[in-house]
């Protein structure tokens, strides 16, 4: 009986990648710019499906989650990454219209664009001559 | 009320430093960590009993200019460049995505027919399907009394 459970173990031990998978939350990588209306992130998310995105903005947080499906069924050779969830918040000083942010996702980029407020956009102050 | 806040402080930075050690020393995985993904082009290679397939994670690329070919019958070469698409007198808050000219070369766990490969970009991941040659099946070796 013992022996079965030993056996048993180890087939649990051979499936871990797997397992393991549910574990990992990647932080994707993220670049950030801002032009005078908004700000815009580029979101690196390969392999990942934009049904399978949540983008939440609440009190100044920007959180971005989901996760990315397995695809795999063979025997591995090599390994460098697991798909899983992916996990990443940022806090916006700037102010944002929340009502107008959109995203779009091509080739695994997903773009976020947060316009700026009215009031938070940069105006040319016209002087009058003296 | 000041140690209030010297836990996040800490924590921030101990999550950079963890962002700066698995940027430098690869994945770590397991135990529900959190894993800067890599910047590089990151290659899984598996294999059945007619192919090995490949999968390299290209987000933002163009397809028309990535070059894949198989040299030896079992190295496989993917290069590329991957050009920033950003607009015109933007200001950078950050940056973490990297760009340029990347080439990864990987040894196949088989011999493949280099012409038979076949290619497919979508969702920014590159899926290769190459056919095992005839001379890596397995084959029964007669052996002489």
């Amino acid at each position: 009986m013992s022996e079965q459970a030993l056996q048993k173990r180890e087939t649990t031990q051979l499936t871990r990648p797997t397992e393991t998978s549910q574990d990992v939350t990647l932080t994707p990588r993220v670049d950030i710019v801002e032009t005078d209306e908004e700000l815009l992130l580029y979101v690196d998310l390969p392999g990942v499906l934009p049904q399978d995105v949540d983008i939440r903005f609440e009190q100044g947080e920007l959180t971005l989650c989901g996760r990315r499906t397995p695809q795999t069924k063979g025997r591995p050779w090599l390994w460098e990454y697991e798909a899983g969830g992916f996990h990443r918040v940022f806090r916006v000083t700037e102010q944002i219209a929340a009502d107008k942010i959109t995203a779009e996702m091509k080739d695994g980029v997903m773009t976020v664009h947060l316009p700026k407020v009215e009031a938070a956009k940069p105006r040319r102050i016209a002087i009058k001559a003296g | 009320m000041q140690a209030r806040f010297a836990f996040p402080d800490l924590w921030n930075e101990m999550s950079r430093v963890h962002d700066e050690l698995s940027r430098l020393f690869g994945r770590v995985t397991g135990n529900g960590l959190r894993v800067m993904a890599p910047a590089g082009p990151s290659v899984n290679v598996w294999d059945d009993e007619h192919n090995v397939y490949a999968q390299a994670d290209l987000p933002g690329i163009d397809a028309s200019k990535l070059e894949v070919f198989v040299t030896d019958g079992d190295t496989l070469t993917i290069q590329g460049e991957r050009v920033p698409l950003v607009p015109q007198n933007a200001i950078w808050h950050r940056q973490e995505r990297a760009f340029g000219q990347f080439m990864r070369q990987v040894s196949l766990p088989a011999l493949v027919d280099p012409d038979k490969v076949e290619a497919k970009y979508e969702h920014g991941v590159l899926y290769l399907t190459m056919p095992k040659s005839e001379a890596a099946k397995p084959r029964r070796i007669a052996v002489k009394a």
